[in-house]
């Protein structure tokens, strides 16, 4: 019998895991409806097609041609001309309490301009703030300026439609530059949702035993901390993969999200996230006094893990300092995986950059939790 | 070469700076019953705890099993049977599945096998898929039992193994436990139960953190140098007040309809209760001291480590 590690041991702690987690129906059924519940939330909001968006039109050119873009923005559907403004001031307004989505800026001289050939600049501010409300929109208009003045353009001004595009539209994002789309929810969804459960359920792994008072006969046994963790933690890989499987399957059988790359390089890289959460709530279980301490230094990782990762705001906007943070945290990383290979179908040696800071992060974080377990009830 | 199972000395335990278990000492040889007593908070728990490895002594050195208590705590507990003073058993785990918990951590052999035997021995067989959390009192406790014997320990560590369980139950318990000092197995039981305490081979007594005095029920009685007087008749109470203030009386002592009253001079006592004994309505008799007089006469002189 082995002194450091008997797979007996390891062996007994994992089933005894097993079956506790069975009979904890409520914990259970959290784990699987979370992602669930979650998907078809945010679901609905990707799949969701609004049309007929409130627009704000500020009309510095009165020509013909600045109607006829009017005219055409709104027979794309998604556009609907609420108001008609003055000036910048008024816009900035109309975005900002949310009576405009859109704010249509047509320069002084933009028909001049036009028919010289010289290429108008049209400003288009969208309230990005709920990309998924404005990014078919946005997608209509570019093909717009393609067709909006095949009637205009006609006699000596022909040639002007072989020269395309005759203007330019310029987009501003506002709120919301980087402009998360759908298919970074699905990714997301997936990095936090695993974050959640798996740091919050090992968070109270080693806590539950102490208050209900089994750690001291489980302390009594020969059993060694790399046992009880390893068999403490390997079966929440297993509800993480259950987890991933509902979203990806739900993902893509209800919103059909591509998914490019490999999802045998995904299950491999997703060991490495999900053991690096894993210890990180372990290391908390072994700190903390009680399950409610836990679940608050739980809670102490989550909320940065979902506001430094890029989850929340696009990584590049953030701060110095913030990124630096976030570059230590596994989710971070670990969307960049994501994305690039559901999305971009990366493969092995695109994603390695990526790897290595979740493997050193699991490995620090396993180091100190073995070293903070103690093996008695000092 | 000694036989002695358990063998430490100096042990000492502080939290914060209270020194919680001070310098005990305590031998116990191959198949002893040794009995533990003293009152709530006196450190038996802490105590079995140092024995088993739970807990890191602050002070002291021994063995237990021929394993050092600090250096090689993984063998000692691979080889003890702790049965915690709290039911520590998984309440969300069945009968079966707590025993077999237990048999593979320990890497009992023929485990299906051992853990039948076990629910089959309790009378538990029918009842194993039973969550063990659902079980009463006496029930968790018999379980807790079992399960801390199932890898054959040759040494068992009780702690109060009997507190809050029937009359009956804990019988058969003791019964239990001479069976298994009878094949060689060595046991270190606390209790707060007198009977209890007379049907072990030794007894130790700590008080306050401070092992006062070990040895058989009948040495710890003669070295008291107690003698005890029994009186039996009206208003008990009245007389018990009265006796307190008296020369030469140290404690005056109910038990139900008699009252106990003792002291270390033995003469002096005499003279004392002289008058007494000529009233009418009372009968007194010369007794032998009671375990409890004794230790409730130690508790009363313990050195109050708390206070100073
Ligand atoms: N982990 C601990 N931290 C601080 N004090 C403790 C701890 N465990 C026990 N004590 C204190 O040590 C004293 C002895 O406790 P214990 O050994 O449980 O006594 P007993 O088992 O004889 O009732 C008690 O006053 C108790 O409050
Ligand atoms: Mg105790």
């Amino acid at each position: 019998m082995n002194r450091y590690f008997s797979w007996r041991r390891f062996w007994a702690v994992l089933t005894k895991e097993f079956v506790q987690m069975r009979r904890d129906r409520l914990t259970f059924a959290m784990m699987v409806g979370i992602p669930i519940l979650q998907l078809i939330l945010f679901g609905f909001a990707i799949n969701a097609d609004p049309k007929a968006l409130p627009t704000a039109v500020l009309a510095a050119d009165n020509s013909e041609f600045a109607r006829s873009f009017v005219r055409a923005m709104e027979n794309s559907g998604y556009f609907r001309v609420v108001r008609h403004i003055a000036d910048t001031r008024a816009g900035e307004r109309a975005l900002a309490i949310g009576e405009a989505q859109f704010v249509v800026t047509i320069p002084e001289g933009f028909a001049r301009k036009l028919v010289r050939g010289e290429r108008p600049v049209l400003l288009l501010e969208a309230d990005a703030s709920d990309p998924a409300a404005t990014s078919n929109a946005l997608a209509a208009l570019l093909t717009l300026n393609q067709t909006a003045f095949r009637h205009d353009l006609r006699g000596s001004l022909a040639h002007l439609q072989n020269q395309l595009p005759p203007f330019e539209v310029r987009v501003h994002r506002r709120y919301n530059p980087e402009g998360i789309t759908q298919y970074n929810i699905v990714p997301g969804l997936i990095g936090t949702i695993l974050t959640m459960t798996m740091v919050m359920m090992t968070s109270l792994a080693m806590t539950r035993e102490r208050e209900r008072g089994t750690m001291e006969n489980l302390l009594a046994t020969p059993v060694r901390p790399i046992e009880v963790m390893t068999g403490k933690i390997v079966p929440y890989i297993v509800v993480g993969y259950v987890q991933v499987s509902i979203i990806l399957a739900a993902a893509w059988a209800l919103f059909g999200v591509p998914m490019v790359g490999s999802l045998v390089l995904l299950s491999l890289a997703l060991i490495v996230f999900i053991a690096s959460n894993l210890a990180v709530g372990f290391t908390f279980s072994t700190l903390a006094k009680n399950q409610l301490q836990a679940m608050q230094m739980a809670f102490f990782f989550f909320l940065p893990s979902i506001l430094l990762s890029g989850f929340m705001f696009p990584f590049r906007g953030m701060p110095q300092w913030a990124q630096w943070l976030g570059e230590v945290l596994p989710l971070t990383h670990f969307l960049r995986i994501l994305r690039g290979i559901l999305l971009k179908g990366n493969g092995p040696a695109e994603i390695m950059p990526n790897m290595w800071p979740i493997g050193l992060f699991l490995l620090v974080a396993a180091a100190i939790a073995l070293i903070r377990y103690r093996e008695t009830l000092d | 070469m000694s036989d002695a199972v358990i063998d430490v000395s100096g042990l000492t335990k502080i939290f914060g700076d209270r020194k919680v278990v001070d310098d005990v000492a305590m031998r116990v040889e191959r198949g002893q019953i040794c009995g533990f007593l003293g009152p709530n908070g006196s450190g038996k728990t802490t105590t079995i705890r140092m024995l088993c490895g739970l807990l890191r002594p602050d002070g002291g050195q021994g063995t237990c099993l021929g394993f050092d208590i600090l250096r090689e705590a993984p063998e000692i507990k691979r080889r003890v049977g702790y049965m915690t003073q709290r039911f520590s058993l998984y309440e969300d785990l069945s009968i079966r599945e707590n025993l077999d918990f237990i048999a593979r951590v320990y890497g009992v052999r023929e485990r299906r096998r051992a853990v039948n035997a076990t629910l089959e021995q309790l009378g538990l067989a029918r009842r194993g898929g039973q969550l063990a959390g659902q079980l009463s009192g006496g029930w968790k406790q018999r379980l807790a039992l079992a399960a801390c014997m199932l890898h054959e320990p040759r040494l068992l560590l009780l702690d109060e193994p009997t507190a809050g369980v029937d009359p009956k139950a804990r019988r058969e318990f003791w019964e239990q436990i001479h069976e298994l000092a009878a094949r060689g197995i060595t046991i270190l039981v606390s209790t707060h139960y007198m009977d209890e305490a007379e049907r072990c081979h030794e007894l130790a007594y700590i008080a306050y953190g401070k092992l006062l005095i070990t040895g058989t029920a009948r040495e710890v009685v003669v070295h008291s140098k107690l003698t005890t007087w029994t009186v039996t008749g009206n208003d008990l109470f009245a007389l018990a007040a009265e006796l307190r203030s008296q020369p030469g009386v140290e404690m005056v002592v109910p038990f139900g309809n008699t009252l106990h009253v003792s002291g270390a001079d033995a003469q002096l006592l005499a003279q004392t209760l002289a008058p007494y004994r000529e009233r009418a309505g009372l009968d007194w008799q010369r007794g032998k001291p009671g375990l409890e007089d004794v230790f409730i006469k130690m508790m009363d002189y313990a050195p109050d480590n708390f206070e100073s």
